[in-house]
């Protein structure tokens, strides 16, 4: 099959690139781009391990055509940090855990930071349901849930007037 | 302040933040120029003679550089020195539907598959096994010629007298149990990146590196060795970092041998990653078993005697059976205090992908039936089931009936736990219709006092470089795969040379440049590789102290490190904060230090000094000794090595671990779907070096036991696995996961590395009979057939309320299991199985004539 030029956007930053019609998002940000941090898991879509956030979508990029998005925002983990420092998220899976093997750590990021974008105070049922969509092998899940509790009250604190009035 | 100032607090792991932002590279992350990818066509039948293979088509395709076949690489191997029988691709015959026949190197993955299609293989179909019963009456058609009636290995053990124990017992109880086949599922595929160098003087083929995803980078590069008959020196393996193993990366997987075999071959570096499908045919899971347990004990609940015969269903090769095999009589000890046992194991080789070690091997399968039939007999006797428990604790320090030592022993602590916070006494029995509450316990070895393979070397070995910049490097073999072994080595070495963790630098599992470990394997990296740490530190340590003494003209008796200082016992250390002091270095100010801030190094004289920064006692040790270097290793004790009958080498460890637990269920009686609410699960780890990472294990042990408890089964027709995949395999969800309430007792263990022990398998085992002990508790059903899935809990709720019978579990009684269910029978190639698809292979073959 013959390539095609196209650009892609990933990361606030513009790529081209010559890639096959039929060439998967997941493939061209893994081989072509080298940003390997999206992880290939299965083959039918079902472990979420290679998720990543199309316009603010957390998307399997296992199962989408490179050419596809064109015109869109591509985010994946590499583009998550805080100004080169981890971001609080990736700081709390660290440190309590959520991340183990880390395999599935990437798919994840994309998935919570799309929930806590959607919903600051998730109950612990609608964090259940929105990491449903990402398998996890090593964890059994309870580490995860306590660093995105973390990570939301970190956040309240931080958003109350008076705290955030006290440390000025 | 407390006794230790870096373990016992809970850190991030070392490696964290490289997994958060996707920084860090698993195998299939890498990549050299030139690579090829390979791909490899597997085997459509179950048992077949290879009559002929014609690559000749694949290889004029455009764009292949290589096709190896079994001739290539006919060298045969095993992980188990009595199992060596498997070769890199198959050499005249195919045991297994997804066996390995042929490896295409191309240029690209489309490329590859394309080829793969070209490959003629002319197959002679055999009778196949795949039921463990049968397939031990076998008489032709033998899987492998050299294992009589399919029969891999049997052990008989008998300790003490169990016919007298039955003879004094009260009560005898006798079932038979079977727990179905469940895989690692680990998120990370295999995958083994494999490059040759030229050698400079020869100018032929030279060195291979292999960067793979193991468990076992040494066993891989021994393997290697072996196959490709090279000398082990010139084999270099890389482990990098590994997403999960469980034990599916714990031994040779084919794909790690194909990929050097045609690296060979096509003269330039070949990877391979296994699609998911591919890695359930690779397996080494846990094997279908079958467990006639019969258990007998005075009123009071006391147990007399034990006799425990179990048949494993293999697969087609050896793996690790014969330790999976000993591994379910040993531990039959250990646990309570048992004074006589019968054990007859049979390990048995059928047509299916070969089982080999998965968390708490070989103990969890025997550990459901004996918790789920103590729980039947307090029932029976009117017992409290927890007190039962009690009644049968180990006195320790002791040495059980089957020769295993045990020292620490927390389980009596782990027992009263859960059973506080459950509030086991006011709400078991009590709770409302449908709703119930189940204990069991479980233990496992902190590594095997014996190796694979047997000779004295020590299990682990580190060293520890230390140089004027105040860095400390370790390099250890062993092998973080999520565990948090890096973070364990460098914590251990922190502690002991009282300097802070980023000081710390782990290099592991290089075998290059790492001294020899034997891997991450039954639960032996924190016991061995943390002894061996500990040592290699306390080395090193004896020359910066010898030097600081001189400095500070005080005895080295009286040298203490600690917080990044060196000072005089006794006397409080001036600056404790290790910040500050690393501030003081950051500027440049390090005494005799030239590597950083002056480039002039001055040499004052100024008399004996109060106290020193770590990194002024690293120099001033470098100045008195010259190069700082420390190595320690460990090899497991005489005494834990075991007794002396056949089989004796596996079950002794030098320390175990205990777990109970307690499992609050419910149960739909319409449905037959079991919801657990809420496991309690005490664990007793000797001291928890880093207790988030101890709990995450011991979360994620009971999770994993959750998902064989309730749903993981692999389902087989015809030895063609049904579910190979995420989704069918249904690996529980964040859904489906329930709160799991960890808690940590610390028993001292005299010998772990400051009296740690293992944390990551034992409580697997625990959680599949809590589970069903609390069915029982709801609803009054015994389930004797593991996973509990509703189709199951619905039989047996129905044949309880006497309704009419439907056929939902294929002819087998969940509650009497006689037989493993078996999805379409094993008689296929005798034509009388069930009717298969016309495009079928299998049926093509028998209706064809080609069977039979």
């Amino acid at each position: 099959m013959k390539k095609e030029l196209i650009e892609l956007r990933i990361n606030g930053r513009m790529h081209e690139l010559a890639v096959q019609p039929n060439s998967l998002l997941l493939d061209v940000l893994r081989q072509d781009l080298d940003l390997t941090g999206s992880k290939r898991g299965c083959d039918d879509s079902s472990c979420g391990a290679c998720t990543v956030q199309v316009d603010g979508v957390p998307m399997l990029s296992c199962t989408m055509l490179a050419a596809s998005c064109q015109g869109q925002e591509i985010t994946t983990v590499e583009g998550i940090s805080d100004g080169g420092g981890l971001a609080a998220l990736q700081k709390a899976y660290g440190d309590f855990g959520g991340s183990q093997c880390g395999f599935c750590t990437p798919g994840f990021m994309m998935t919570v930071r799309w929930l806590l974008a959607n919903n600051p105070d998730p109950s612990e049922d609608e964090i259940r349901e929105a990491l449903s969509s990402n398998l996890c092998r090593c964890t059994g899940y309870s580490q995860m849930y306590q660093a995105i509790r973390a990570v939301i009250e970190a956040e309240r604190k931080s958003s109350q007037p008076e705290l955030a009035g006290a440390k000025r | 302040m407390s006794d230790f100032s870096v373990i016992g607090k809970s850190i991030a792991m070392v490696d964290a933040a490289g997994k958060t932002t996707g920084a860090g590279k698993y195998t299939d992350d890498l990549s050299l120029s030139g690579m090829l990818v390979g791909k490899i066509l597997h085997s459509p039948y179950p048992h077949a003679l290879i009559k002929r293979i014609d690559t000749s088509r694949a290889r004029t395709l455009e764009g292949v550089v290589a096709v190896v076949t079994g001739e290539d690489a006919p060298n045969q191997y095993g992980i188990l020195p009595v199992g060596h029988d498997e070769t890199a691709l198959a050499v005249g015959k195919v045991r297994y539907v997804g066996d390995n026949v042929a490896c295409v190197a191309a240029v690209s993955e489309g490329i590859a598959e394309q080829a793969l299609e070209l490959i003629e293989v002319e197959y002679e179909p055999l009778p196949a096994y795949f039921d463990p019963e049968d397939s031990m009456k076998a008489e032709g058609d033998l899987i492998h010629e050299n294992r009589p009636n399919n029969i891999e290995k049997d052990y008989h053990h008998v300790f003490g007298d169990p016919e007298k124990g039955f003879a004094e017992a009260d009560y005898v109880a006798e079932a038979r149990y079977i727990a179905n086949e469940v895989t690692h599922a680990a998120m990370e595929p295999h995958c083994t990146l494999a490059a040759f160098e030229v050698d400079p003087h020869s100018g032929k083929q030279g060195r291979l590196t292999v960067w793979s995803s193991t468990q076992v980078p040494y066993y891989l590069q021994h393997k290697l060795s072996l196959v490709l008959e090279l000398p082990m020196s010139q084999i270099r393996v890389i482990k990098p970092l590994v997403g999960g193993g469980f034990g599916g990366k714990s031994e040779i997987i084919p794909l790690e041998i194909i990929a050097a075999v045609a690296a060979r071959a096509a003269k330039a570096p070949v990877k391979i990653t296994y699609t998911r499908e591919e890695v359930f045919w690779a397996h080494r899971g846990r094997p279908r078993t079958i467990i006639d347990l019969k258990t007998g004990v005075k009123n009071d609940g006391r147990v007399t005697s034990v006799a425990c015969k179990v048949i494993q269903d293999g697969g087609a090769y050896c793996s690790y059976g014969v330790v999976t095999i000993l591994y379910s009589g040993a531990l039959l000890g250990a646990l309570y205090d048992i004074p006589n046992i019968r054990y007859d194991g049979y390990r048995v080789l059928t047509n299916k992908p070969a089982c080999g070690a998965m968390r708490g091997h070989g103990t969890v399968n025997v550990r459901f039936a004996f918790e789920s039939q103590m729980d039947e007999i307090a029932a029976t006797l009117g017992l409290d089931p927890a007190e039962m428990r009690r009644t049968n604790l180990l006195k320790p320090p002791t040495v059980t009936v089957n020769g295993l030592r045990v020292l620490s022993y927390g389980l009596p602590e782990c027992i009263d736990h859960v059973i506080t916070r459950s509030r086991w006494e006011e709400r078991r029995g009590k709770l409302p219709k449908g709703r119930g509450l189940g204990v069991a316990c479980s233990h496992y070895v902190s590594g095997a006092a014996n190796s694979i393979i047997r000779s004295d070397m020590p299990h682990s070995t580190v060293n520890i470089k230390i140089d004027r910049d105040g860095g400390v490097v370790v390099y250890t073999g062993a092998s973080e795969i999520g565990q948090g072994s890096d973070t364990m080595t460098a914590q251990v070495v922190a502690e002991v040379l009282g300097c802070s963790l980023s000081r710390v630098r782990v290099i592991a599992a290089d075998t290059d440049l790492t001294p020899i470990d034997l891997g991450s394997y039954s639960s032996r990296v924190t016991f061995m590789a943390g002894n061996a740490a500990l040592r290699a530190a306390e080395d090193v340590k004896k020359n910066i102290v010898s030097a600081a003494a001189r400095r500070m003209n005080c005895a080295p008796e009286d040298v203490v490190m600690r917080d990044d200082s060196v000072f005089k016992r006794d006397a409080e250390p001036a600056e404790i904060d290790a910040i500050s002091s690393e501030a003081e270095a950051a500027r440049g100010h390090v005494d005799g230090q030239i590597l950083r801030g002056s480039v002039l190094q001055t040499r004052k004289e100024e008399g004996a000094k109060e106290q020193l920064g770590f990194e002024e006692a690293v120099v001033a040790a470098i100045d008195v000794h010259g190069g700082l270097t420390g190595t320690g290793s460990y090899a497991p004790p005489v005494e834990a090595r075991g007794g002396k009958h056949k089989g004796a080498g596996v079950g002794p460890s030098p320390a175990y671990s205990y777990s109970a637990q307690v499992a609050e269920v419910s149960v739909d009686e319409d449905t037959g779907e079991v919801t657990v609410h809420k496991i309690w699960a005490a664990h007793d780890c000797g001291r928890a070096l880093n207790p988030v990472a101890v709990e995450g294990q011991v979360i994620g042990s009971v999770w994993m036991g959750l998902g064989q408890a309730l749903q993981e089964e692999m389902v087989w027709k015809d030895g063609l696995l049904m579910n190979p995949g995420m989704l069918e395999y249904r690996s529980p969800s964040s859904v489906e996961s329930p709160e799991v309430e960890c808690v940590i007792v610390e028993s001292i263990d005299p010998e772990g590395p400051f009296g740690a022990k293992e944390a990551g398998e034992g409580s697997l085992a625990a959680t599949i009979p809590a589970i069903s002990n609390a069915i029982y508790d709801a609803v009054g059903v015994r389930l004797r057939e593991a996973p509990f899935t509703p189709e199951r809990v619905l039989a047996a709720l129905r044949a309880k309320r006497g309704l009419k019978k439907i056929d939902m579990t294929e002819g087998i009684d969940p509650t009497q299991p006689a037989r493993l269910r078996e999805h379409g029978g094993s008689l296929w190639f005798r034509g009388k199985g069930p009717e298969r698809h016309p495009l079928d292979p299998a049926r093509q073959g028998t209706s064809a004539g080609g069977a039979e």
